[in-house]
C-alpha cells in the first residue's frame, strides 16, 4: 500500500468515524428533528457539547419535566415526534410525570437520557437511577444502550414505534461512555423487527358488517376518542357523519375532533358533559366508537352506559376492544385506512343511505329538543365573574381559531364545554393522566411548533403554580403565549366534590396566600394584567392579545361556582345532576 | 380458570421484568413462570401459569401481545400438550423411614440425588398433579426444603411453536 493510499484511508476512517452522541444529533437530524426540549446535566454534557455547534434548535426549559410537556404539546399540535433530553438520575425521574402524561394520551415522543458509565451501572454511582425500570410501565418501549454499535438501530427503532400503531413515548437511556465512544456510522434505512407489526387496514369483511349494522340502525350515535385526533381523521369523520347525518359525541381527547359549532355536533359527553350526550347514549340503538376507550370519566356507571345500544369499536389496539364495556363489532385497524373503506362502502349504497337518513330524522328531532331544554349553560353575574364567561369571551375573541391548552380540574372542563372549537389538533389538554402543571410547558411547545399562531394557556391558579417558573422559557424565547388565570383561590375541582360528597369540609382546598400574579409575571419580564371586573374582561383579553410576547392575564373569578353538569361517581351517565 | 401459556419473547435487556411488570401492574395473577432461551439464543420461551376469566385471559393474552418484545402467545387451553415440572425434595430419612421414603420414590419414578445418613433429596418429574401427589405421600416422613420449576409445556403433534 502506498503512502497515500493509507493517508487517504486514514482520513476516510477519520471521517466516517462519530461519537455515541454525535450519531445521536445525526440520527436525530435524519429523522427530520429540528427542535429538541430539555436540560443539561453532567451524564449528557457531551451531547450539549455537540448540541452547540448543531443546526438542531434546542430549548431549555426551567424543569425536565415542563421539557416532556413541551415536546408533547409539540407533538400534540404538530402530529410529529416530540424529542426531549434529560440528564441521568434526577433529571430523568423528573421527566416521569411528563412521560406518564404522554403514555396515557398516546403521544408520540422520544425521550432521551444520560446514563451513568456502563461500568458504573447499579453501584448507586452518583445521579444514577433505573430509568429504564422506573419508567417501563409508563412508555411504549424502552432501550438501554449497552454497546455503541446498536445505537443507531435504537434510535431507528425508538422513532418508528413511537408514531407507529397506537403512538406513545419510548425512552433511550444512554450511558456516558457510550456517548463517547466512537465508531463509523450508518443509519439503518429500514426497521426490522419480528416482534413489532402494527395493524393498519382493517378486516375488510368486519367493516362491510359495520356498514350493515350501521345502516339497520334507527338511533346512532358517533362515540369519537384522542385516536381520531392522532390518526388526523377529522375530514373522514365529517364525512362519515354528514353523509349518514348521525349525530357526534366527542370525548374530552376529541373535542377539536369534529366543529363543535356543526349542526350534528353533540359536545363532549360523560361526567361534566352535556344533557344531551349523555341522553344520546344512554338512548342510542347503535353506538360506534371511533378509537375512543370508554374511560371511567366518559362511562360513569358501566351497566348502565348504552346498554340499549348494539355498539361497534374502531380502534388501533387491540388491547382497547372489550376491555371495558363488551362491544359487538370490532374492527383493529389505522382509523384513516379503515374509516376511509367504510366510507367507500356506504357511497356504494346511495339508495340504503336515504332509508338510514329517513328512518333516523326523529332521533335526530329528539336530540335537537334536549339541546333546546337542556343547553349547555351557566347562570351569568353581572357583579362577579363567571369563568365560563371568560372562556366564552376568549373563543370569541380569538374566532375559535387559537391553539388552546388547559392544565387539570375545574377549568379544563369549563374550556371543553364552552370554548367550541373548530379545528383538528387545537385542544392540547392531559386527559388520561390528569396532570396539573401540563398547559403553560405545553403551549410553550405548541408555540415553538407554531410561532404565527395565537396560543393560549387557560389556567386555574392552584395548577399554574405548579409549572410557573416556565414563565422564564416564554421570555427568553420570546413566545407569546397568552395566560388566562381563573383564580379562585381554590383547588376548584376538589373543593366542588367537598361541598357536594363531603359537608363542605374544604380539607386543604383553600389556597389562602393571596398570590401576586401580576408581579410574579413581570418578575420573569413577562406582562401581567389583572381584573376583578365583569365588564373589563373582554377589554382585558383584547389588551393582551394586542401586545407583544408573553402575556398573563389574572380573572378573579366566582369563587365556588361548581362545573355542571355533573355524573356523580358510581352513577350512569343519565343520572346526571344539572345544577347545584 | 386455571390457564398455561407460552410466550415467545426476544432476549433482551429487562424482558422479564416487561411481562413480570405487566401482570403486577394490571392485577392479574402468576401462579407459576418459567424461562429459559430456545435453539435461538436471540429468543426465550416463558411458560406462565396464570388464572381468571374469559375476560381477563383475553386481556392477558392482548396486553402481552402488545409488549415490543413479544413474538408470540400460545394459550395451551383446550389444546393437546404436554405438561411437565421438576421438583426437587429434601426429605428426612433415619433408619426407620429409609425404606419407606424410597419405596414412595420408586413408585413415582423418581430418583434420589443426594444421600446424607439423615436425609434424601429426591428429583422428581411431571405434570403438577403428579408432584403433588408425591410431597403429600412424603410430608408425613419430614419434608426439610422444597423447590418446583413450575411446569414448561409444549403442544402435542408435530407443529411446532415457532416465530
Amino acid at each position: 500500500m502506498s503512502l497515500h493510499t493509507a493517508c487517504r484511508l486514514f482520513q476516510k476512517e477519520v471521517v466516517l468515524k462519530l461519537t455515541g452522541s454525535q450519531i445521536l444529533l445525526e440520527c436525530l437530524r435524519l429523522e427530520g428533528v429540528e427542535t429538541v426540549f430539555g436540560y443539561p446535566g453532567g451524564a449528557v454534557i457531551n451531547i450539549y457539547d455537540d448540541l452547540f455547534s448543531s443546526s438542531i434548535k434546542h430549548i431549555l426549559t426551567r424543569h425536565e419535566q415542563a421539557a416532556v410537556h413541551a415536546a408533547d404539546g409539540y407533538a400534540r399540535a404538530t402530529g410529529e415526534v416530540g424529542v426531549v433530553i434529560a440528564t441521568s438520575g434526577p433529571g430523568a425521574t423528573n421527566t416521569v410525570t411528563g412521560i406518564a402524561t404522554a403514555y396515557m394520551d398516546s403521544i408520540p415522543m422520544v425521550i432521551i437520557t444520560g446514563q451513568v458509565p456502563t461500568a458504573l451501572i447499579g453501584n448507586d454511582a452518583f445521579q444514577e437511577a433505573d430509568i429504564c425500570g422506573i419508567t417501563r410501565p409508563c412508555t411504549k418501549h424502552n432501550y438501554l444502550v449497552q454497546d455503541i454499535r446498536d445505537l443507531p438501530r435504537m434510535i431507528k427503532e425508538a422513532f418508528y414505534i413511537a408514531r407507529t400503531g397506537r403512538p406513545g413515548p419510548v425512552l433511550i437511556d444512554l450511558p456516558k461512555d457510550i456517548q463517547v465512544a466512537s465508531m463509523s456510522f450508518s443509519y439503518p434505512e429500514t426497521v426490522n423487527m419480528r416482534s413489532y407489526k402494527p395493524t393498519v387496514a382493517g378486516n375488510d369483511r368486519q367493516i362491510g358488517k359495520a356498514a350493515q349494522m350501521i345502516l339497520k340502525a334507527q338511533r346512532p350515535v358517533l362515540y369519537v376518542g384522542g385516536g381520531a385526533c392522532l390518526a388526523n381523521v377529522s375530514p373522514e369523520l365529517l364525512q362519515l357523519a354528514e353523509v349518514l347525518q348521525i349525530p357526534v359525541t366527542t370525548t374530552l381527547m376529541a373535542m377539536a375532533a369534529f366543529p363543535g359549532n356543526h349542526a350534528l355536533s353533540l359536545g363532549m359527553l360523560g361526567m361534566h358533559g352535556t344533557y344531551f350526550a349523555n341522553m344520546a347514549v344512554t338512548e342510542c340503538d347503535l353506538l360506534i366508537a371511533v378509537g375512543a376507550r370508554f374511560d371511567d370519566r366518559v362511562t360513569g356507571r358501566i351497566d348502565a352506559f348504552a346498554k340499549k345500544a348494539k355498539i361497534i369499536q374502531f380502534d388501533i389496539d387491540p388491547t382497547s376492544i372489550s376491555k371495558i364495556v363488551r362491544v359487538d363489532l370490532p374492527v383493529v385497524g389505522d382509523l384513516k385506512s379503515v374509516l376511509t373503506v367504510l366510507l367507500e362502502k356506504l357511497r356504494a349504497l346511495p339508495q340504503e343511505i336515504e332509508g338510514l337518513i329517513e328512518q333516523t330524522s326523529d332521533w335526530r328531532q329528539a336530540l335537537a329538543g334536549w339541546k333546546k331544554t337542556h343547553p349547555m349553560t351557566y347562570k351569568a353575574s353581572d357583579s362577579v365573574i363567571k369563568p365560563q364567561y371568560v372562556i366564552e369571551k376568549i373563543s370569541q375573541l380569538t374566532a375559535n381559531d387559537a391553539i388552546i391548552t388547559t392544565e387539570v380540574g375545574q377549568h379544563q372542563m369549563w374550556t371543553a364545554q364552552f370554548y367550541g372549537f373548530c379545528q383538528p389538533r387545537t385542544f392540547l389538554t392531559s386527559g388520561g393522566l390528569g396532570t396539573m402543571g401540563y398547559g403553560l410547558p405545553a403551549a410553550l411547545g405548541a408555540q415553538i411548533a407554531f410561532p404565527q399562531r395565537q396560543v393560549i394557556d387557560i389556567s386555574g391558579d392552584g395548577s399554574f403554580q405548579m409549572n410557573s417558573q416556565e414563565l422564564a422559557t416564554l421570555v427568553q424565547y420570546r413566545l407569546p403565549v397568552k395566560i388566562a388565570i381563573l383564580n379562585n383561590n381554590f383547588l376548584g375541582m376538589v373543593r366542588q366534590w367537598q361541598q357536594l360528597f363531603f359537608e363542605k369540609r374544604y380539607s386543604q382546598t383553600c389556597l389562602e396566600l393571596p398570590i401576586d400574579f401580576v408581579k410574579l409575571a413581570e418578575a420573569y419580564g413577562a406582562t401581567g394584567l389583572r381584573t376583578e371586573r365583569v365588564d373589563e374582561v373582554e377589554s382585558t383579553i383584547q389588551q393582551a392579545l394586542a401586545t407583544q410576547g408573553p402575556v398573563l392575564m389574572e380573572f378573579k373569578v366566582s369563587r365556588e361556582e361548581n362545573v355542571m353538569p355533573m355524573v356523580p361517581a358510581g352513577k350512569g351517565i343519565h343520572e346526571m345532576v344539572l345544577a347545584s | 380458570m386455571k390457564h398455561t401459556i407460552s410466550v415467545l419473547v426476544e432476549n433482551e435487556f429487562g424482558v422479564l421484568a416487561r411481562v413480570s411488570g405487566l401482570f403486577s401492574g394490571r392485577g392479574f395473577n402468576i401462579e407459576s413462570l418459567s424461562v429459559a432461551p430456545t435453539l435461538d439464543p436471540d429468543t426465550s420461551r416463558m411458560t406462565i401459569v396464570t388464572r381468571g376469566d374469559d375476560r381477563i385471559l383475553e386481556q392477558i393474552n392482548k396486553q402481552l401481545n402488545k409488549l415490543i418484545s413479544t413474538i408470540k402467545v400460545v394459550d395451551f387451553t383446550g389444546e393437546h400438550y404436554v405438561e411437565r415440572e421438576l421438583a426437587l425434595i429434601k426429605v428426612t430419612a433415619e433408619s426407620d423411614s429409609r425404606a419407606e421414603v424410597l419405596r414412595i420414590v420408586d413408585i413415582f419414578r423418581g430418583k434420589v440425588v443426594d444421600v446424607t445418613p439423615r436425609s434424601f433429596t429426591i428429583e422428581v418429574t411431571g405434570a403438577p398433579d403428579k408432584i403433588d401427589a408425591v410431597l403429600e405421600l412424603l410430608t408425613p416422613m419430614g419434608i426439610k426444603e422444597i423447590v418446583r420449576s413450575g411446569p414448561v409445556v409444549i403442544g402435542r403433534g408435530s407443529k411446532g411453536v415457532t416465530g
